[in-house]
């Protein structure tokens, strides 16, 4: 589904991604973890077609990102860090300007748009603008435009910072019952939610992959021992 | 180009959406107005005419367009909706045609809100029609080309203030080639025929044959292919 083949991208001095290779499947939801600054987001970018790599390249469903964008950018959902939206517009309007961009007009739009109202519990403050809404509303604003075009591999970057541990638990459900059809790749810092919801993890340090395997395998490293302390042990140069 | 539209409804409703709007279109049309009957002695001139209107446009233009122009790129790279914008199934090209013609209408908007003066003329005299069109016309082009400038110039940084900045720069410096009380100290320095090539790239130059009643095409031109310069540097910033 989603192929991701040798990626590289530097910042002046600094090689921020240093070859980066994994597939997600259909089915698959990745974790995707590593210190801050490792090139998670990065790698995302990258992977979305926001950035364009240095060298390798990935491809979604068999399109190349950086041979035709747009494509890729048409079949992927992708929750941005901090997901950013236009603050002046309402919920409604904002998710109807998501639709027309994703090609939806008329009647097939607003359908789009209840759908991913209803899918993401939007409906008390649908009428809200964005500026006005709690971070919690504005995450979920953010997976409701990554969903609407309901896509078949979905990116999604720190979907449950800054949440209270409630709306982690609602994402977290959101992005389980869906996941059946989807290939979804998310980074977090949380490693709870790698026990919790992923059927693999990948770790990254210094723009490296350094683990690639399910959450049972990552447990085998060090039998006993907490996922912390393997993340510490794993990503113990990049500090 | 199938995804202009929707870019350019989103962009032009939204200046409605903020205060922006409401308060450029006040003050430009009081600042217009107010220079031509405090400034151009509008009503001592006696004349059924606009062009004591139409003279300021190109100093109006030089901090209006600027400050809503300012915005366009700066805005979306401040707050990361550009991350959001460019993972949407859009090229450059699209959102960067979008965005202007948003900005361009918006402007359009504000210049032909100016109908009042117009009537005010037709009611004290016999105004000559050509004339007036033409005076809209160029002032709709050359608002293009400021905001052609003035979009490049928001896409090089996230900071609207450096924006605004650098583009009123950029502005002036096309602006005063052009203008006379400039040109004895350009002739000071460069041969005369240097300071004549350099006074076609003056937007004064090329407007003022459209408050005199002309519609010279290479006026057109120069404005429509400032327009494409611009837009296609904003293109490759963006790109970059």
């Amino acid at each position: 589904m989603i192929e991701v083949k040798g990626l590289v991208k530097t910042y002046g001095q600094k090689r921020a991604v240093d070859g980066v290779s994994f597939t997600v499947r259909r089915g698959d939801i990745l974790g995707f973890l590593g210190p801050n600054g490792a090139g998670k987001s990065t790698t995302m970018k990258m992977i979305t077609g926001f950035l364009r790599p240095d060298a390798g390249t990935a491809t979604v469903d068999g399109v190349d990102v950086t041979v035709d964008p747009v494509a890729v950018k048409r079949k992927l959902g992708y929750l941005p860090e901090n997901s950013p939206v236009y603050p002046e517009m309402t919920v409604t309007e904002f998710l109807a300007f998501i639709a027309e961009i994703r090609g939806f007009r008329g009647e097939a739009r607003q359908k789009q748009v209840e759908r991913a109202i209803g899918l993401t519990h939007l409906e008390p403050v649908r009428r809200q603008t964005l500026e006005t809404l709690s971070k919690g509303y504005k995450q979920r604003v953010g997976f409701a435009q990554a969903l609407l075009h309901d896509p078949s591999a979905l990116v999604l970057d720190e979907p449950t910072d800054g949440l209270d541990p409630n709306q982690k638990n609602e994402v977290r459900t959101l992005i389980k019952g869906m996941a059946a059809q989807k290939a979804v790749i998310l980074s977090t810092h949380i490693l709870e939610e790698v026990e919790a919801i992923c059927n693999r993890v990948i770790i990254i340090s210094l723009g490296r992959v350094v683990a690639d395997e399910t959450p049972a395998q990552l447990q085998a490293r060090q039998p006993g021992a907490r996922l912390d302390e393997i993340f510490r042990t794993l990503t113990r140069s990049d500090r | 180009m199938s995804q202009v539209p929707p870019l350019f409804k989103r962009e032009f409703v939204g200046y409605f959406r903020s205060p922006v709007a409401y308060v450029f279109l006040v003050v430009f049309l009081l600042a217009s107005v107010g220079l031509s009957f405090f400034v151009g002695q509008f009503f001592r001139a006696n004349q059924a005419s606009l062009d004591r209107y139409f003279l300021f446009y190109p100093w109006l233009f030089l901090f209006l367009i600027p400050a809503a122009g300012m915005r366009l790129w700066s805005e979306e790279k401040r707050s990361g909706t550009v991350e959001l914008l460019f993972t949407l199934p859009v090229t450059t090209l699209e959102a960067v045609i979008g965005k202007f013609l948003a900005g361009w209408a918006f402007l359009t908007l504000a210049i032909l809100l100016s109908f009042p003066m117009v009537v005010t003329v037709a009611y004290l005299g016999h105004p000559d029609w050509g004339v007036i069109a033409t005076s809209y016309l160029g002032s709709i082009l050359m608002a293009g080309a400021y905001l052609g400038v003035c979009s490049l110039t928001s896409a090089l940084t996230k900071n609207q203030v450096i924006s605004f900045v650098l583009s009123v720069l950029v502005c002036v410096i096309l602006l005063f080639l052009g203008w006379s009380v400039f040109s004895p100290a350009l002739n000071s320095v460069f041969p005369v025929w240097v300071v004549d090539a350099l006074a076609n790239f003056s937007f004064i130059t090329h407007f003022d044959a459209f408050i005199k009643g002309i519609i010279d095409p290479k006026d057109v031109m120069f404005f429509l292919s400032l327009i494409v310069f611009t837009l296609f540097l904003n293109v490759v910033a963006l790109e970059r």
